[in-house]
């Protein structure tokens, strides 16, 4: 069994919460004391039934205002597949939060309300969907009971939909008609929409093919710790601890050792007490090599037949997060995975009116914003571009005078 | 070769682990908080798979309450023995001779909410400038919102309004002196993933977890274990049970439910059967809608 993690965008309006307290009612995954908590309640529904929204509510600023502010996750299994949920604010003033929640998603749930169709919201969420470059889309056209289960409705909206789609270069999306309040299509297939033929979300989300078809050759592993007990029995024992980010090593691999371009050949390859002969994205292993080269916490093991990019001088998508807008002036701290170097904006290129989707010259970025800039670290990266190898190709921007992460960014290519 | 795909609880682990060397990496002086339950168990056998040959980077810490079930302490003392770490215990009863802390009064008195003073002072005391625990994301509704990295400001508390966005699997774990960071590397498992894991890994549990007799009384509608932590009245019927414990805590707020669960394989299927969640035993969680929330932001866990 394996996990799926997805995030739903949308917000309480389009019945979000709804459909993902439908999702888990639907599948048995609410216990008995948290329905009853429930039940007792005094929110409810117009025509007395419990209100499923509730189930997502987790800070107190939540419940009183009736909004999700942060990223909730929440956890639930079918027979088939176990599922994490990134429940993320939909509204704008809250897309940093959005993009936290995507950010590890490998499937986004887009809501539209059927009665609206395709809105501003709706471009944004799609425009952000494609930024991070979540691999499957699926649109819900929520509250289709609004709308007399019509398919005509649904035949417009797919096709405004589709134009988007083409516009941002989605490439896997799939449309469900469902009404999140009634249950149509959600778990259970709807016996009030007999045009569609498709499947109910549910079993979507169980079949939908996830497995990740790394491209073998881009092996990246940075390395976390060094791994050396410097006992007498263990003298010179030197492991490499880290998780491979992509691709896959062999014992026998030739490695290169970045930034120092040192390089020498896998000896041996640990997970504990276990000695497998290839590690792969995804595990947590530790690594051995044939000859003694000076390596540490930030540097990364890649495959010498296949270097990513290395350069100081980098063109990357930027997301702002933070209050204070961003400052050329200052030098700030740039993470990729485990290396932590200075880094400065050298230049904004543009930036994106995320509810039209136009470029604009820019000379600012506020919270929120999103748009390109060249950046300058002062070592060199070693990184793939983020459309070719997410897991090397995203960092993150630190003010060191506040220590708050400050930005998220998407490598896209080598400045000159 | 083909695509490749880890099995859930192979991802889990691997992501728990690249948590604790991260720990390892960015911090001066982690520790792990190690309470006797099954959770910061699980944790420590990540930290063999994450560490082993070599040492662990941190102490593990117990902030022993005085009201321990004994079999947890056994348990303790066996597993420091085994696995030849380092065991610093902070101590509720020294904050409340100290005068620190106050003994709460009453029938439902515990010491549970005491324990977050003594864990500060005990931050403090050593310097710690990273905390591991055992929280996951899936136990209450506050849980779910925060951060595997989640900092925690000069006084222990959390700021849920503030928290710091976490990106992809990058986690920025710079603080100011004085600050820490209180990390969860099980954020992501559920309270059945925990059960799974210690079966495929063979990982012994202390007794209590298992079905055993017991003298319990009735409390609030929880089976409550008999014991002189427990401030008892001429109302409370002591009764002689079959139960087995959920969650391991204090004495005075960790509730027994009635089991006829020996083996791991029983516990599971009990489990996945059950319809009352894992925190539902919790008497420190019913006290409010947001009592979870309202003791993160006091510095609590």
């Amino acid at each position: 069994m394996n996990i799926l993690k997805f995030f739903t965008a949308g917000s309480v309006d389009d019945g979000k919460s709804t459909l993902i307290g439908r999702l888990l009612y639907d599948t048995d995954s609410i216990l008995a004391d948290q329905l009853e908590a429930l039940q007792q309640s005094n929110r409810k529904n117009d025509d007395g039934s419990i209100d499923l929204a509730i189930l997502t509510d987790g800070l107190r600023a939540e419940r009183e205002q009736g909004i999700t502010i942060d990223v909730a996750y929440k956890y639930f299994q079918t027979e088939k597949r176990k599922f994490i949920i990134a429940d993320t604010p939909g509204h704008i003033q809250y897309t940093r939060n959005m993009v936290t929640g995507a950010s590890t998603a490998k499937l986004a749930i887009i809501l539209i309300d059927s009665r609206n169709g395709v809105v501003e919201q709706t471009i944004r969420h799609s425009y952000l969907v494609s930024l991070l470059g979540i691999e499957h889309v699926v649109v819900c056209l929520n509250k289709m009971d609004m709308v007399g289960y019509s398919e005509t409705v649904y035949n417009t909206i797919v096709d405004q939909y589709k134009k988007l789609a083409a516009d941002l270069g989605l490439r896997e999306v799939t449309f469900i008609p469902v009404s999140a309040l009634k249950g149509d299509n959600v778990v259970n297939e709807s016996e009030n929409m007999t045009w569609y033929q498709g499947n109910s979300l549910l079993h979507f989300l169980e079949t939908v093919d996830v497995e990740v078809g790394p491209s073998y050759n881009l092996a990246r592993m940075p390395v976390q710790w060094v791994v050396r007990p410097q006992t007498d029995e263990l003298h010179d024992y030197r492991g490499y601890a880290g998780r491979v980010l992509s691709g896959a090593f062999n014992v026998n691999d030739k490695v290169t050792v970045l930034p120092s371009g040192s390089s020498s050949v896998i000896a041996r390859i640990e997970i504990f007490d276990q000695q497998p002969q290839v590690a792969y994205a995804g595990q947590s292993v530790t690594l051995h090599l044939k000859d003694n080269i000076d390596i540490s916490r930030g540097d990364v093991l890649v495959n010498s037949d296949h270097l990513p990019q290395s350069s100081q001088l980098i063109e990357a998508d930027l997301c702002w997060m933070d209050a204070k807008p961003l400052d050329e002036s200052i030098t700030y701290l740039l993470q990729h995975n485990s290396k932590v170097t200075k880094c400065k904006i050298r230049e904004i290129v543009y930036k994106v009116d995320i509810n039209t989707l136009e470029k604009q010259d820019a000379h600012d970025f506020k919270l929120n914003d999103i748009g390109r800039v060249i950046l300058k670290t002062a070592d060199q990266l070693a990184f793939d571009f983020y459309t070719e190898n997410k897991a090397n190709g995203a960092a993150i921007l630190i003010d060191s005078r506040t220590n708050l992460t400050i930005a998220a960014l998407m490598f896209r290519a080598v400045a000159d | 070769m083909s695509k490749y795909n880890l099995d859930y609880l192979d991802e889990l682990e691997a992501e728990a682990i690249h948590i604790l060397r991260e720990v390892a990496g960015q911090f001066e002086k982690p520790a792990l908080l190690f309470s006797g339950g099954k959770d910061s168990i699980t944790l420590v056998r990540l930290a063999e798979k994450a560490f082993r040959p070599g040492k662990f980077p941190f102490p593990l810490v117990h902030i022993d309450t005085g009201h321990n079930f004994e079999e947890t302490i056994t348990y303790r003392d066996e597993m420091i023995e085994r696995i030849g770490e380092k065991l610093i215990v902070g101590s509720v009863q020294e904050s409340i001779d100290q005068g620190k802390v106050v003994e709460q009064k009453g029938k439902n008195a515990s010491r549970n909410s005491l324990q977050t003073v003594t864990l500060l002072d005990t931050i403090a005391l050593h310097g710690f400038d990273a905390c591991i625990g055992g929280a996951r994301r899936d136990e209450e509704k506050a849980r779910a919102k925060e951060r595997i990295f989640s900092v925690r400001d000069e006084f222990g508390q959390w700021d849920p309004k503030r928290q710091r966005p976490e990106l992809w699997n990058i986690y920025n774990g710079k603080i100011h002196k004085g600050e820490n960071v209180r990390v969860f590397p099980i954020s992501n498992w559920t309270e059945l993933d925990v059960w799974n894991y210690i079966k495929r890994e063979q990982i012994a549990l202390p007794s209590i977890y298992f079905a055993h007799n017991r003298d319990v009384i009735t409390r609030n509608g929880q089976l409550m274990a008999a014991s002189p932590f427990l401030n008892m009245d001429a109302e409370d019927v002591i009764e002689h049970k079959k139960v087995r414990f959920r969650t391991v805590g204090d004495m005075s707020c960790t509730a027994a439910v009635e089991s006829d669960a020996y083996l791991l394989d029983d516990i599971i299927s009990e489990i996945s059967a059950s319809k009352i969640s894992e925190r539902g035993a919790r008497m420190d969680d019913k006290v409010s809608e947001a009592a979870m929330e309202d003791r993160k932001k006091g510095g609590y866990f």
